[in-house]
């Protein structure tokens, strides 16, 4: 199997400092948020990387970051070798953006509201210069519709007579007009209601198997996480605390944060497995905790968690950071 | 069996428009017995929350309770005039809202909204009302009580200000707690607190809830029993247990079957075709029949009533017992 994307040490910070007039007056400092630190991973060929954490974790910049949609401030991201960030600057840009297409969260707010499906979905087609003319068009928009179970009458409907699964649909579609080797989904199904949810997710599954698309997944639930990955990277405050594949994560998670994550989801089966309450919140990403970033939540935190911070390492074929795991204490 | 708290008999909600009145909910009939943690779910759209809404007295204009009746402790609810309702809502009926931060009011400190509640409520004196408010944030795991009481809620993070519209609800032991989707803003973390910590108080309390949500995790893990709504009627209702092991009703076994499981793998979900209907195009017989598998012809015309299904009872006509199949 070939690595198709590849992550190396990034980081992405923003500048959230209050304005100049007021930093003078106030002497307060410029002060940054470090939303994405130090993150690698890698990708293969047809297959899921699932990015899952809590609402600031730095999951979406991270997808953004992939896509070209920030500029990294450190570190990289190779696409079938090539630097993405230099690429997208240089006359490759458009081939590159091709081969790379994103889903966002909201296909409320990501489908523009004035314009018809055909427009919608065909953009990407005229943009890279795909078809020759109107009638080639109207057939790839078809044959796109189809794809994702929607009919051509859907053509000159607007967003807004859509359901949200429905939408949600032609934002693949859309994504998939390119005919893209990688998709970056940002939380597709979280807008979603259950059954809605479960025939987008089959969809994304069909489509990988008979197109052999590779997807960044990202998502807060891990009951979709299991369902749609073949690995997964688990991030708090801006790091990977946790990258294993799927099988070995959910059968014995080895990060503190993994299982008070795992703990915490509500037990459907109510098979009454013994469960860990969860203790705290996550702390305010502009001022984290020193050393590793979980250790106020953690039950097995000691004078190192509070002190070093813990470097990804591979341990027993699963790439982890945490002291404690590493020390053997846990 | 004991009287119930609550008694919800054939309810109907309109909302008149220019195009003719529009049924939002359609002969919803339940109850709740004290103490009792009854579970609604359903799709957005089923009108689990407004009934809720219509519980406690706060349907949006122009909807309106066009039938049936609410009766609370065998009393009537539904007409009582405005100032009737708000002397019972706060006071016998707390409510717990989705996002924290449009709760409480931006502008007062937390311990203000809450020694207002309790004293509007309760014959105490100033400072027995701020004593009152410190026990209830301590109750809800506020650590420094006493000293956060004086903050404002943007001081607060999403979970410590549910909490603190939790000990708003319960501040003057209501009976009945309406709780409408209370951990659906919230991460997975904090919702695994909030939702134990409000099962732990309203059982302290002997407060019933009606726990409205999404999510069937939630219910799983909180209910006694379970609603389970669609287009505005109710589709099944039964222990939690059977709704979730032996649905009766096929959209419930849709809606079991695609949420993805954490104990067994499926290359895919069960998936139910197609969308819930508008309210405006309901169709005739069974609100669920066109994306029904077992749709016979009876369900196009003749709309099922809750028939009894094994442990729950389900508006299906799969489950009529004078037609053997």
């Amino acid at each position: 199997m070939s690595t198709l994307v590849e992550v190396r040490d990034l980081a992405k910070g923003f500048d959230v400092s209050v304005p100049w007039s007021n930093r003078v007056i106030e002497r307060r400092p410029r002060q940054w948020v470090h939303a994405v630190d130090g993150v690698s991973f890698s990708i293969e060929r047809g297959k899921t990387l699932a990015l899952v954490g809590e609402s600031g974790c730095g999951k979406s910049t991270v997808a953004r970051l992939l896509v070209g949609l920030h500029d990294p401030s450190a570190g990289e991201v190779l696409f079938d070798g090539q630097n993405i960030a230099s690429t997208l600057a240089g006359p490759q840009a458009l081939a590159l953006r091709r081969r790379m297409q994103m889903i966002f969260q909201d296909p409320y707010a990501s489908l523009n509201p004035r314009w018809k499906v055909r427009n919608i979905v065909g953009e990407p087609l005229t943009e890279h210069g795909l078809v020759r003319n109107d009638a080639e068009l109207k057939d790839r928009v078809v044959e796109l519709l189809h794809l994702v179970g929607l009919v051509p009458a859907d053509m000159e409907k607007f967003a807004h007579q859509f359901s949200g699964g429905q939408r949600q649909r032609v934002s693949i579609a859309r994504a998939l007009a390119t005919q893209p080797e990688f998709l970056v989904c940002d939380e597709p199904t979280s807008a979603l209601d259950v059954s809605v949810q479960a025939q987008v997710l089959n969809i994304m599954k069909d489509l990988q198997r008979s197109r052999g698309l590779t997807y960044l997944f990202i998502s807060h639930n891990l009951a979709v996480v299991r369902h749609v990955s073949d690995q997964v990277g688990v991030m708090y405050l801006g790091r990977v605390v946790e990258l294993a594949d799927k099988a070995s994560l959910f059968a014995k998670p080895r990060h503190p944060y993994t299982r008070m994550l795992l703990d915490a989801i509500p037990d459907i089966a109510m098979s009454g497995r013994a469960r860990t309450p969860v203790q705290g919140e996550v702390p305010n990403p502009l001022s984290p905790p020193s050393g590793c970033s979980f250790h106020p939540r953690c039950p097995y935190a000691n004078e190192r968690c509070r002190q070093e911070r813990p470097a990804l390492l591979e341990i027993q074929g699963v790439r982890i950071a945490c002291h404690a795991v590493e020390e053997g204490r846990l | 069996m004991t009287s119930p708290l609550l008694e919800v008999k054939n309810l109907r909600v309109e909302f008149p428009s220019r195009h003719g009145s529009l049924l939002a909910l359609d002969d919803i009939s339940f109850t709740i017995a004290p103490g009792e943690i009854l579970g609604v779910v359903g799709e957005s759209g089923a009108g689990k929350s407004l009934t809720g809404a219509a519980i406690i007295g706060l349907l949006d204009p122009p909807g309106r309770v066009a039938g049936g009746e609410i009766r609370f402790e065998g009393r009537r609810i539904d007409n009582l005039p405005y100032e009737e309702m708000r002397k019972l809502r706060g006071r016998h009926i707390g409510a717990i809202f989705q996002d924290p931060l449009t709760s409480l009011n931006p502008l007062y400190t937390v311990g203000r909204q809450l020694t207002e509640t309790i004293r509007t409520h309760l014959p105490l004196n100033a400072a027995q009302a701020r004593e009152r408010a410190i026990g209830l944030l301590q109750e809800t795991g506020i650590s420094a009580a006493a000293e956060r009481i004086d903050q404002y809620p943007h001081q607060f993070s999403g979970g410590m200000r549910q909490r603190v519209v939790i000990a708003l609800a319960l501040a003057a032991n209501p009976k009945l707690i309406v709780a409408d989707e209370p951990t659906t803003a919230l991460d997975v973390s904090v919702q695994a607190q909030i939702i134990s910590l409000l099962k732990r108080l309203c059982k302290e309390h002997g407060a019933a809830v009606m726990l409205v949500t999404h999510d069937m995790g939630v219910i799983a893990e909180t209910c006694d029993r379970v609603a389970v709504m669609y287009a505005g009627r109710l589709a099944e209702i039964g222990p939690v247990q059977a709704v979730i092991h032996q649905p009766a009703h096929p959209y419930t076994v849709g809606l079991m079957g695609a949420i993805p499981a954490m104990d067994e793998d499926r290359e895919r979900l069960l998936q139910i075709d197609g969308a819930m209907p508008r309210l405006t195009a309901i169709p005739p017989g069974c609100a669920f029949n066109p994306r029904c598998p077992r749709v016979m012809d009876r369900c196009r015309v003749e709309r099922p009533e809750l028939l009894e299904a094994g442990a729950t009872r389900a508006a299906c006509w799969l489950h009529d017992a004078s037609i053997t199949l």
